[in-house]
Formats: C-alpha cells, sequence, structure tokens
C-alpha cells in the first residue's frame, strides 16, 4: 500500500465520521420536546407569526429535507443562522474558536511539560524516595478528571491564596484593542507584555485543569517507555562509552521511548479539547465550550449544529496530525 | 610487557550477603587475547559489567581493585571514572541486533564518544569512522554511516560495532559473547575480523564466552570461572594439552568437535560439580574469617 | 522478591481497604440519610443564611458544616446528595457496562460486518466531545433521573465496547477457544462459555472505574444547572452554587467539592486495586 492510497483511506474514514456525526447531533436535536421558535416570541404571538419565523429557519420542512439542506449549506460554508442572535453560526463559532484552541494548545504544553519532566525525574531518580512520591501523585492526577481539579484550583489559587484569576479570559479594565482573536499569540507579536501576564494569569488555572490528568497519562506512559528502554543493549552501550546518566536518558532512551507514547497521547489531546467545555464554564472564559452551553440552554439548534460538527472537525484533524507525526518520527516508517 | 587491565581480589556481592563474583584476579596484558570462560550464570559478563560500571543496581562491589591502564578505578569519582572509561576501554556487545539505537544513524553513533567524551573535531571524528568501517571491509561506508540500523543486516551491524569498540584506539577490549547471536558463517566472519583488528591496533581483549571452540580460535589465554569463582588461570596451550583443574577437563570433555561433531558428549560429571562447590564454599569461609 | 511481593500485596490491601471503606459510608449515608441528617436538607432559613462550619466563630450547632446562602444545612444536603450520587453510578455504571461489554464481545468475536458497524459508531462517538453531547442529550430529553442515566449510558458506551473488544480478541486467538469449537459449541455458547468469563476481571475493573465517572457526569450536569429538579439536593448543584459564593462562603464549595474528590477517588483505587487482584503475576 503506497503512502498516498493510505492517506487518502484515512480522509475517506475522516469523512464518514464526521458525516455520521452530523446526523446523530441533526436527528437527536430534532427530537427535543417543545418548539425552540416558540421560545423567542412573546407569550400570545399569532399563529402566522410562528409559520413564518418557522419557514424562515426551515423547520416547516420534513426532518431528512432539512438535513439536506443544512448538509448542502455546510459544504458551501454555511452554518446557518443562529437563533438567538440573527448572526451567522460561522462567523459566531470562528470568533470564539481561537480562545479555545489558545487554551487547549497551552494546556497540552503544560501537560507535556510537567509529564515530560516528571517521567525524566523519577526515571532518573529510580530506586529512591522521590520515585515512590512520584507515583502516588501521579496516580491521584490520574483518577481525579479535569473538572474537579479545576475546582480545587479555583479554591486553592482563587480563593484560599488568591494569585490568579478564576473567571474571565481578560480583565475587562483593560483598554486594547485587538485585530485577531487569538489575544496570546497577538500580545506576544505587539509585545505588549503587561497584557500577555493578564492573559495568563486568567488563563493558568484553566489550562493547569486540563493539563493535570493528561500530564499524569504522559509520565505514567513515559516512564514505563522509558523504563522499558533503559534496559536495552545501545543504552548499555553508550554508557560504556564514558556517558553519564542524563545524556544516556535524554539523549539515548527518549527518543525512542516518545514514539509509544505519541499516539496515546494525541487521543488524549482529543480528550482535553473535549474538557475545555465545561471547563471554560467553570472559568467563564469565553470559548466555544462555553459557547456551546449556553446555546444547548437557549435551545439555538443551528448553532449547536454547528459547534459540535467544528469540535468533531477539531478532533479528526488531531488524529491525523498525530498518525502523520508518528510517521515522520519513525525511522522505520520513513523508510520503509 | 604492559599489563592493561588487572582486576585484584574483586567481589561482587548481591544485596549484602549472595556473593555473584568471588575475589576474581584477572590480568589482561598488551595485545593479549584473554578467553574468559564459565557455564551460563558463572558470572562471567559481570567481570565486564564490573570494569565499565555497569552492574545492575542491585549488584555492589564489596572489595577489591580494577586497575585498567595505570588507574585504579573505584578511587575515582564517577566522573573521572567514566572519561577513562570512554577514553581507554571500549564493549563489543553481544547482541548485534539491539546494540545500536534505532531512531539515529550509524554515523553519529561511532563517532558520538570521540566528538562528546574525548574532544575531537567533529570532521576529524568522521574521517576516523570512515576508515575504521573500511578495515571492517564495510563496502560504501559513506552510504552506511548515514543509514540508520534497520537498514543492514545483521552481520553488517556487528562489523560497525566492532569498528566502533576500535574507534578511540582503547587499551582494552571486552568483548561480550559477541557471536552468540549470529549463525555459523557470520559469526567466523566476526571472529575474523575481531582478531584482525585487535592485531592491527595492539589492542588487550578479553573475550567473554561459553564456547572453547571460540576460544581455541583466537585467544592466547584463558581464564575459567565457576560460581563467580576463578578455577584455573592459564595459557591456551597448557588448557587444551592438560588443564590442571578437574572442571576444566571435564568443560573440555562436554565441548562438540567440529572435526567430530558425533562424538560422545560428556556431561560434566557430578562429582567433579560437587568437589568445584566445595572450593567456592572454602572461599566463602575464609571471607566470613577476615 | 517474596519480600517485595508481599509489600505490593499489602499496599494494594490497604488502598482497596480505604476506598471500599468510604463507598460503604457512603453507601449507610444514602439509606439512612433522614436519620444522620441535622436539618431538612431543603428548610430554608434566611436567619441561619451562611453560617460557618463549626470551628470557626459564630456557628450555630446543629449546623455542624456551616449552612449555605439560603440557610440550608450543608451537612444534610451533602448526606442526602449521596442518594442521587449512589443511583446515578450503580444504576448507570450498570447499564453502561451491560451495553458496552456486549457490544465489545459481539465484535470482538464475531468480527466481519458486525465488528466493522461497531467499530465505526465508536469512531463516530469518539468524535463527540462527550460533556457537550451529555449537556445536548439533557436537553433534549428534560432533567430528571432517568434522563442523566440514559445520557451517561449513550456518552459512554464506547469506554467498554472499545475495551472488551481489544480483550476479545486476544482471547479469540486463543486455543482454548479452537478447542471448544471443534467440540461442537455453538458460536453463542463459545462467546458466553469460553470468552465472557476471561474477560469478566476486566469487565469489574472498568465498572467500578465507570461508577466514578458516572458520579462525575452527573455533578458536571447539576453544575450547568441541568440534573435532577432543582429542589433535590446534588452535589454538583451544591458546588455549582458555592462556587458562586466562593468569596462569601467557601465551606459551601469545599465540603461537597471534598466529598466528590474522595468519592471519584475511592472508585478509580477500587478499580485499580481490582486490576491489581486480577494480575495473576501478583498472586
Amino acid at each position: 500500500m503506497t503512502r498516498i492510497k493510505r492517506i487518502l483511506l484515512r480522509l475517506l474514514t475522516m469523512s464518514i465520521t464526521l458525516f455520521g456525526v452530523a446526523v446523530i447531533v441533526f436527528f437527536v436535536i430534532r427530537v427535543v420536546p417543545g418548539n425552540p421558535i416558540s421560545m423567542m416570541l412573546p407569550p400570545g404571538a399569532q399563529e402566522e407569526d410562528i409559520a413564518r419565523l418557522q419557514a424562515l429557519y426551515g423547520f416547516d420542512r420534513s426532518i431528512p429535507e432539512q438535513f439536506f439542506i443544512w448538509l448542502s449549506g455546510v459544504m458551501q460554508g454555511d452554518l446557518g443562522t443562529s437563533i438567538t442572535t440573527h448572526q451567522p453560526v460561522l462567523g459566531l463559532v470562528l470568533s470564539r474558536l481561537p480562545a479555545t484552541l489558545e487554551l487547549s494548545v497551552v494546556a497540552l504544553f503544560l501537560a507535556v511539560f510537567i509529564g515530560g519532566f516528571l517521567a525524566l525525574a523519577s526515571t532518573r531518580m529510580r530506586g529512591t524516595r522521590v520515585e515512590g512520591m512520584i507515583d502516588v501523585a501521579n496516580g491521584m492526577a490520574l483518577s481525579i478528571p479535569d473538572f474537579l481539579w479545576g475546582l480545587v484550583l479555583v479554591l486553592l489559587f482563587g480563593v484560599l491564596w488568591p494569585v490568579f484569576h478564576i473567571s474571565g479570559r481578560i480583565s475587562p479594565t483593560l483598554d486594547f484593542q485587538f485585530q485577531t482573536k487569538f489575544y496570546l499569540f497577538e500580545s506576544v507579536m505587539r509585545l505588549r507584555f503587561d497584557i500577555w501576564l493578564d492573559l495568563v494569569s486568567h488563563m493558568f488555572l484553566p489550562a493547569l485543569a486540563l493539563a493535570i490528568p493528561l500530564a499524569a497519562i504522559i509520565a505514567q506512559l513515559l516512564k514505563q517507555s522509558l523504563k522499558e528502554t533503559m534496559h536495552l543493549d545501545y543504552v548499555t552501550l553508550s554508557r560504556t562509552k564514558g556517558y553519564g546518566e542524563n545524556h544516556v536518558i535524554i539523549q539515548e532512551a527518549l527518543p525512542n521511548a516518545i514514539l509509544p507514547t505519541l499516539t496515546l497521547v494525541g487521543v488524549q489531546f482529543t480528550f482535553l479539547i473535549g474538557g475545555t467545555v465545561i471547563i471554560e464554564r467553570l472559568f467563564s472564559y469565553e470559548g466555544l465550550g462555553n459557547m456551546a452551553i449556553d446555546a444547548v440552554i437557549n435551545r439555538d439548534l443551528p448553532l449547536i449544529q454547528g459547534i459540535v460538527i467544528l469540535f468533531a472537525l477539531i478532533f479528526t484533524i488531531v488524529n491525523l496530525a498525530v498518525d502523520l507525526t508518528y510517521a515522520a518520527l519513525n525511522p522505520k516508517l520513513r523508510h520503509g | 610487557m604492559n599489563t592493561f587491565l588487572t582486576i585484584e581480589d574483586l567481589t561482587v556481592t548481591l544485596g549484602t550477603s549472595c556473593p555473584i563474583l568471588r575475589s576474581v584476579n584477572l590480568k589482561v596484558k598488551a595485545e593479549e587475547v584473554r578467553g574468559l570462560v564459565g557455564e551460563s550464570g558463572a558470572g562471567k559478563s559481570m567481570i565486564g559489567k564490573a570494569v565499565f560500571g555497569t552492574l545492575p543496581t542491585a549488584l555492589r562491589i564489596t572489595s577489591g581493585r580494577i586497575i585498567l591502564d595505570g588507574e585504579d578505578l573505584q578511587s575515582l569519582s564517577p566522573r573521572e571514572r567514566r572519561r577513562i572509561i570512554g577514553a581507554k576501554a571500549a564493549l563489543i556487545p553481544q547482541d548485534p541486533l539491539t546494540a545500536l539505537n534505532p531512531s539515529r544513524r550509524i554515523g553519529p553513533q561511532i563517532t558520538n564518544r570521540l566528538v562528546d567524551i574525548l574532544g575531537w573535531h567533529k570532521a576529524d571524528a568522521r574521517l576516523r569512522a570512515l576508515e575504521l568501517l573500511d578495515e571492517v571491509h564495510i563496502p560504501e561506508p559513506e552510504r552506511v554511516m548515514r543509514s540508520y540500523p534497520h537498514e543492514l543486516s545483521g552481520g553488517m551491524r556487528q562489523r560497525i560495532l566492532i569498528a566502533s569498540a576500535f574507534a578511540a584506539k582503547p587499551k582494552l577490549i571486552i568483548a561480550d559473547e559477541p557471536t552468540t547471536a549470529l549463525d555459523v558463517i557470520v559469526q567466523k566472519q566476526v571472529l575474523q575480523m575481531t582478531k584482525e583488528m585487535q592485531k592491527r591496533h595492539g589492542t588487550a581483549l578479553l573475550f567473554v564466552t561459553h564456547d572453547l571452540g571460540v576460544v581455541s580460535k583466537i585467544c592466547q589465554s584463558i581464564t575459567v570461572l565457576y560460581n563467580g569463582l576463578v578455577l584455573e588461570d592459564t595459557s591456551i596451550a597448557q588448557f587444551f594439552k592438560q588443564p590442571s583443574h578437574p572442571y576444566s577437563a571435564a568443560l573440555l570433555r562436554a565441548t562438540p568437535k567440529y572435526t567430530d561433531p558425533d562424538s560422545s558428549l560428556m556431561p560434566v560429571p557430578s562429582a567433579v560439580i560437587r568437589a568445584a562447590d566445595e572450593e567456592v564454599r572454602a572461599c566463602d569461609r575464609i571471607h566470613q574469617n577476615v | 522478591m517474596d519480600n517485595a511481593r508481599a509489600q505490593i500485596k499489602r499496599k494494594i490491601g490497604v488502598r482497596l481497604w480505604l476506598s471500599g471503606g468510604w463507598l460503604t459510608f457512603l453507601v449507610l449515608a444514602a439509606i439512612f440519610a433522614p436519620l444522620i441528617s441535622p436539618q431538612d436538607p431543603l428548610a430554608q432559613d434566611l436567619f441561619t443564611s451562611r453560617l460557618p462550619p463549626f470551628w470557626v466563630d459564630g456557628a450555630e450547632p446543629g449546623y455542624p458544616l456551616g449552612s449555605d446562602s439560603l440557610g440550608r444545612d450543608v451537612l444534610s444536603r451533602i448526606v442526602f446528595g449521596t442518594r442521587i450520587a449512589l443511583s446515578v453510578a450503580f444504576i448507570a455504571g450498570t447499564i453502561t457496562c451491560l451495553l458496552g461489554a456486549t457490544l465489545g464481545l459481539i465484535a470482538g468475536y464475531f468480527r466481519g460486518w458486525p465488528d466493522m458497524l461497531i467499530s465505526r459508531l465508536v469512531d463516530i462517538w469518539m468524535a463527540f466531545p462527550p460533556v457537550l453531547f451529555a449537556i445536548l442529550l439533557i436537553a433534549v430529553m428534560g432533567t430528571g433521573l432517568t434522563s442523566i442515566i440514559i445520557a451517561i449510558v449513550v456518552i459512554d458506551w464506547t469506554r467498554f465496547a472499545r475495551v472488551i473488544r481489544a480483550e476479545a480478541i486476544g482471547q479469540s486467538a486463543m486455543d482454548y477457544v479452537a478447542s471448544a469449537q471443534v467440540a461442537g459449541r455453538t458460536r453463542f455458547s463459545t462467546m458466553f462459555r469460553e470468552i465472557l468469563p476471561n474477560v469478566l476481571p476486566t469487565i469489574a475493573v472498568l465498572l467500578t472505574l465507570e461508577m466514578g465517572i458516572a458520579v462525575i457526569v452527573e455533578s458536571i450536569l447539576s453544575f450547568v444547572n441541568l440534573s435532577i429538579s432543582t429542589d433535590q439536593p446534588t452535589w454538583g448543584g451544591m458546588i455549582s452554587e458555592g462556587r458562586v459564593s466562593v468569596h462569601q462562603a467557601w465551606w459551601v464549595l469545599i465540603f461537597p467539592l471534598l466529598t466528590l474528590f474522595l468519592t471519584v477517588l475511592s472508585f478509580s483505587q477500587l478499580g485499580e486495586g481490582l486490576k491489581d487482584h486480577f494480575d495473576p503475576v501478583l498472586k
């Protein structure tokens, strides 16, 4: 099987998955008891007004018909119009996406940094009390999900020792005009480190809450993987060459131990992105997830559909990216 | 003649009480090839590990000295010790399939010791590596340097490992059963190669093996190890003519002859084993009294 | 070696005892909730609002863990919240397990088109953000215990299906399965008599972990006010209220949070303990 064929096959299964997600969301939502339109109108509205609005949003047609109208719109980049805000869904969703992406990526970096450090430290200190302590902490971090870590962090660093902000994305008092929605990135580019610091102080706790479970998984997998690698002959051989323990772990064992960890981290990263939904709510962070919950509560059907599809798209892209990275990093696949 | 490796009274124990090596004495002179033989579990690989400082963490050196080219390794700081080891000794590992790092190209795996530990210039190290690959008859050394291990055959990788061991012009090379994992034909080539390289560079070679056939081909002297205890230390000629220890004699009878593979193989008789075990116990008793 | 093994065993023992002990304690609290609670969990009294816990100045007897902004007793609400948390854990956990494990077994043992179908479904499910999916389902079905249980089953069956499928594939490759078939067993009987007993330990471990997850999902739904009707005390609901008034009355957040934390930790430690217990190497 050639490489191109493999990628095409992947793209095909990806589109089947996305289509499945679209079908499920679309039909689940339309079983909603209670007409979403009636919530938009004042009580005692005329029958014909209701009918007109229904026609406007296409709710007067049969469900399969609505689906294909919507799907053909999606193909052309039109996700419909939000019922609550009367704005195009695509624009709404894209305006919130950068906030969620920045949060997820910062959380991923935190997780890789913390998890990687713990794995290396416990490999370096194997057999000592430090290793045992790291194992215990890891076990705790693994069994508690991000939502609870978020609450714990709110209590610890928002209330008991208030050093970070626990709500919002940026202090409302800051008067700063952003050109893009990537605030964190933009503040660095424009060298406004005061703004950057404020953003980080808002983002740190939600990102950490998302990162803790993933960091624990990375630490555990990488440590296991390193442990197996450290017994291999090439590691011993590099010791006999005169290299110290740090070099042996980082230069010889680590590159080979990372590969098995990578695929699992990819899957876990999609879980992390899924976790942003509740974490953004918890920290009143204005991202996609927070918008999604509002949309569900307001029964804004087109917006819900748009957000779920966008999440599904992000998940499948992350999985594809992980597979491609794996192939690029593995020398056996690179030349095979 | 210079003695490149001197091991004096080396005792290694598991935990605090269980001895793995029992007051081992061993010398390897310049240009000498010494065979170190014993059954599996006799502790022959542990000697190499003790020299390189790569003993498993559960094992400890409880007494003895290891002197490498005049340096008492046990008296050095770990950092100094690693430097001396990297400069003066090298290992030819057992299994060529697992002894090369799969994620790095061959070139850096040969030159890294020269550059990182010995401070050579990269270009010099590269020239040296090419020269060595040529010496072990590797075709297209330039291409091989750029390859990954999985692209090369097992015999090729073992020759690369041999070349790599000689890279830093070490005084001592310890070969840890380098032929066990290879098939008979490749085995023969590798033996020849090792011997040839050793002769050319005048290196002392400690050849760890359980195969007396191999020993007879390339060694000048032999040390027989049983359960961590040295039972015999003699020249090859003497050993094959008239071994001084009954265990050695039994070992010889238990080895198939290449000329006559079907000739009756004698297992080591239990009486000989009992006698050897008695010597081990006697050795332990002496140490307990001390 | 034996010493090390004994040490590991003892560590597992402590873990199992602690987590099992806490969960037993919760079950008893749920059963005897009316007897234990010092107050009616729903009784509002503005004269007793935001009382601090007993060791802080200004506390009142009868409100050992303080009261919330409506004057409701925190301890009583936690105790009654246990009923909902545990019902959800046991019922949702069990149904999820039955559905997911059955599909996983079928996919892993029969392979072919059932496997294709189930695996594709799992893939589609994995592309949903689970929390959002659950919230969506509750919005569709309306709040209430049944909706929550259905939502948990619907979002989490894949967890069982994935793992059990992989295990069933592994077991099917073993010789004993082939010999059972040669001996004339039907495919279904082989699946239940030969494969199922061998994946049971995994199912038990997953079930325990799932119960902890169910408790969390229920809290998350309560947190966004989509769980049970608002006049029934739930841990998540308390946490949600506590989050709002955290600067004025931290105890409204900290006690339900601590209870939730310990419960989730206990379920997962119980699961991990069971995993080690079933591990033949440590036996």
